[in-house]
């Protein structure tokens, strides 16, 4: 049986835990087995008939007097307990940071291996892997090997695509056992942000900065012509590191994934660790002086000019259009 | 308080990926090596953290002798000292690396320093398996939380926030316990010439760990994903180049 460990948000299912089901359900299909899966928190029972359609026969809701919000190692726990008492032969999760935390203390706990950010697998003895290394710039392939395989699923890689038999899962509650450490990691609450304007990850236009703006005041003029298109403003680590912003603005391996309609980067080279930020974008404009940069590789469009010059006229052209 | 932080050399990459021939490795001839980012963080943490409370800043690395360089950076960073666990160079198991780090958290316990805060990146840049900080955490007994974007020392206790849309989870555990980091947790300070000078005279604490377990997880191979490189279209050269933009802009891209 495959076990999947499904996040949901008050009864509603997360789009990475859509994907990983869909490469579940392929994992299941291989095994010629079912699969089932464990959830945790309020509304738990009300995504049975999401992951019907996904192919889930049975949905095990986690409940315990001790347990009301988010305890990773508590998480984990459980999780082991319902593998164990379903005799699960893979646990899967989706690449997100609680999918990555909570499997990663399964596998400590249970001396397992574990392999995170999966995109294929193909069973047997052991399990064949292609996972992500260096944040999606490069590909693994590996084998698996232990009594129960442990592996997460690359978020945003998969395009979830509901199957098997759209039955309503059933619905079972378990009551894990769970010692006084597990729980002694607890989400204590949630703080809002303040931050205003559109988010990186959600904006349909970002203007990117790199080293070639030359300083934080020069970013105005990114910002001036970003207002002109409803852009977000996003750098490179180059500029974060020079101090010109700050790490909120990162797009890449370490930062902000952004997946915009249109993405303008001026003055950024292009490097594995930045393109790995920007797969989700449709079209790219780059304006660099270097027409040899990577960056203009891997662009739809390419202006070779001095940003500083460009990017002024071009917002004032937009500014006095009728 | 004392601090320990655990990072990763690995090779700077630039604008494409070379593999050796026999896809094991990155082909690193042509390359430079630093920290790992989310570790940059983490000896920058632990440094602020002395600075602030008083104590003692480790910082540890797992690898070939070459990684003191990265060593000596947290010591230039103002790590009060340094640590190599000394490999052949060749990869290490998340579970390994973790076990050697754990027998050195342990001999020091016997030798009566104990650590009350050991921080580690989330995930590594290169590897990136997202669990020796776990692993460390779940055999000495410590609390852990990992992703965290701000920590502060209070009284007892290390409150620690990981990011989430629109905000940010909070979370408080009682120390000692381990913490792994995201880069945009503080910024990592540049070290002056006359700090890195120091710093190659500091010695560096070598040991070599025994590996303790073959993990399960095995590498075959490894493979640069293929490139989406095309032609760009050329919309012109200079400011000349306005009005080929506007138009792309508002014809092609339907932005304005
Ligand atoms: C583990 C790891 C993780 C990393 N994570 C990230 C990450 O998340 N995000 C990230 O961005 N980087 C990341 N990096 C760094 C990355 O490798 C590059 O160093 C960085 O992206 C370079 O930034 P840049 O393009 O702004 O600077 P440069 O590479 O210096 O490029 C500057 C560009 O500007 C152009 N230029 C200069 N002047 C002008 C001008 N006046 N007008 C127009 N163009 C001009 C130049 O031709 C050049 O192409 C990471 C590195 C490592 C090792
Ligand atoms: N060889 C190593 N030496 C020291 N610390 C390491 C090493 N490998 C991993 N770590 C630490 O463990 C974290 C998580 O690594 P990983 O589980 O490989 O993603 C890294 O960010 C480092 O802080």
């Amino acid at each position: 049986m495959v076990l999947c460990v499904v996040e949901h948000e008050n009864g509603e299912v997360e789009d990475s835990s859509f994907e990983m089901l869909t490469l579940a359900r392929d994992v299941a299909s291989q095994l010629d087995t079912s699969m089932e899966a464990v959830v945790f928190g309020d509304g738990g029972d009300a995504i049975a008939a999401d992951l019907g359609a996904y192919g889930v026969d049975t949905l095990h809701v986690v409940e315990h007097a001790d347990l009301d919000g988010y305890a990773p190692a508590a998480w984990a726990t459980s999780v082991s307990q319902v593998a164990s008492h379903t005799d699960a032969e893979t646990v899967i999760a989706p690449g997100t940071d609680r999918g990555h935390e909570v499997l990663a203390h399964a596998a400590a706990r249970e001396g397992l291996s574990m392999a995170a950010n999966c995109l294929e697998v193909t069973t047997g003895d052991a399990y064949e892997v292609t996972r992500q290394r260096w944040g999606g710039t490069l590909l693994e392939y590996a084998r698996l090997s232990g009594e129960t395989k442990l592996l997460t699923v690359a978020k945003n890689e998969i395009s979830a695509e509901p199957g098997g038999d759209s039955a309503e899962s059933a619905v079972e509650s378990f009551e894990p056992s769970l010692s006084e450490s597990d729980l002694s990691v607890r989400l204590d609450r949630v703080e809002e942000s303040d931050e205003e304007g559109i988010p990186l990850g959600e904006a349909r236009v970002v203007v990117g900065g790199g080293r070639g703006v030359g300083s934080a005041e020069d970013f105005d003029k990114l910002e001036a012509l970003a207002e002109e298109l409803d852009a977000a403003v996003g750098a490179s680590r180059a500029a974060v590191n020079e101090g010109w912003r700050s790490h909120d603005s990162q797009i890449g391996q370490t930062g902000a994934k952004i997946s915009p309609h249109l993405y303008i980067p001026c003055g950024i080279s292009g490097a594995v660790q930045h393109m790995v930020g920007c797969k989700g974008t449709e079209h790219t404009l780059a304006i660099n002086t270097d027409p040899e940069a990577a960056i203009v590789g891997h662009a739809d469009y390419a202006v070779i000019a001095d940003l500083h010059e460009v990017v002024p006229e071009l917002t004032e052209v937009l500014q006095n259009r009728p | 308080m004392n601090v320990l932080a655990c990072l990763k050399r690995v090779p700077e990459t630039g604008a494409k990926i070379v593999l050796t021939d026999d896809k094991q490795e990155i082909d690193t001839s042509n390359l430079g090596f630093t920290m790992s980012p989310h570790e940059e963080c983490a000896v920058e943490e632990a440094v602020q953290i002395v600075e602030s409370e008083g104590g003692h800043a480790t910082a540890l690395t797992l690898g070939p002798p070459e990684a003191t360089e990265q060593v000596r950076t947290a010591v230039a960073m103002q790590a009060n000292d340094g640590v190599l666990l000394e490999t052949e160079g060749e990869e290490w198991k998340p579970e390994n690396t973790a076990g050697a780090i754990v027998d050195f958290v342990e001999q020091r316990e016997s030798e009566g320093e104990e650590f009350d805060l050991l921080l580690f990146g989330n995930e590594s840049a290169d590897t990136s398996n997202y669990q020796v900080g776990v692993r460390v955490a779940t055999e000495l007994g410590l609390p852990c939380v990992t992703g965290i974007k701000d920590i502060s020392i209070e009284g007892e206790s290390v409150v620690a926030k990981r990011e989430i849309p629109g905000g940010s989870e909070v979370y408080e555990l009682p120390l000692p316990a381990v913490v792994t980091v995201k880069e945009g947790l503080n910024e990592p300070r540049y070290a002056s010439m006359r700090a890195r000078m120091q710093a190659r005279r500091q010695e560096v604490e070598t040991h070599t760990p025994e590996r303790r377990t073959e993990s399960g997880l095995e590498k075959i191979r490894l493979e640069a994903p293929e490139d989406d490189e095309g032609e760009a279209e050329i919309l012109g050269e200079g400011p000349e180049a306005v009005p080929e933009i506007i138009r792309v802009l508002e014809d092609e891209l339907e932005v304005i």
